[in-house]
């Protein structure tokens, strides 16, 4: 029971990445292509979570961890750079 | 098949769900600043549905509480507003995400373009 719903919410997140994809594709502006690269940093968490329910080994923690921590990374230095310009500043030499 | 076993595939379920739902958000929602709100919050709802799902179904499989899910639950709560945050302080001096929707409610100082806007010909 547990291995069908794992593999209806497979069905489910692999729409949700194919219409964030379609945002990135399309998406008119550059925040709305960080956006859609964020989200589907989120729905590949959920897919290697529900991959790891389906096969039933524990072992996919570790790496849907390091994809939420680079997702946030990636999806902060991107803003920045369409924010400002530049990811990091140069220090102020006054 | 225990109460157990039902509740796990509810929320396996439940948080696909709202992660489409997210996602079909980003999509058909009409500007930027609208299309901020369905993945940060519905697709963050979805995962950590899922994520109690992986923690409940491995907890109950090995009899020990498996706590990985949960630094992942926090990280996501914690990194989601921070992202959200930093793309709409992003796309507020970006001019191709120009809000269409604000103009049309009181709040017009927001409106970009005074001659597109077909409310500001009308007299007061």
């Amino acid at each position: 029971m547990i291995g069908t719903a794992a593999l209806i919410g497979l069905v489910l997140v692999g729409i949700a990445c194919l219409l964030s994809f379609y945002r990135l594709l399309r998406g008119p502006s550059l925040p709305d292509r960080i956006l859609a690269l964020d989200t589907l940093a989120v729905n590949a968490i959920a897919v290697i979570v529900l991959f790891g329910l389906w096969m039933g080994n524990p072992i996919n923690f570790e790496a849907a961890l390091l994809l939420a921590v680079l997702g946030f990374i990636s999806t902060v230095a991107l803003a920045k750079y369409a924010l400002r310009g530049r990811i990091i500043e140069p220090e102020d030499r006054s | 098949m225990t109460l157990a076993d039902l509740a796990i595939a509810g929320l396996i379920v439940l948080g696909s769900l709202f992660v489409l739902l997210g996602s079909i958000g980003l999509v058909k929602f009409p500007d930027f600043f609208m299309r901020l709100h369905a993945p940060t919050k519905a697709s963050t709802l979805g995962v950590t549905a899922i994520l109690l799902a992986s923690a409940l179904f491995f907890s109950f499989r090995t009899d020990t509480p498996s706590v990985h899910e949960v630094l992942i639950i926090v990280f996501l709560w914690v990194t989601a507003p921070i992202s959200a945050l930093m793309l709409a302080s992003a796309a507020r001096h970006e001019p191709s995400t120009e809000p269409e929707m604000l103009d049309r409610d009181s709040g017009s100082t927001m409106a970009p373009d005074k001659t597109s806007n077909p409310r500001e010909s009308e007299p007061e």
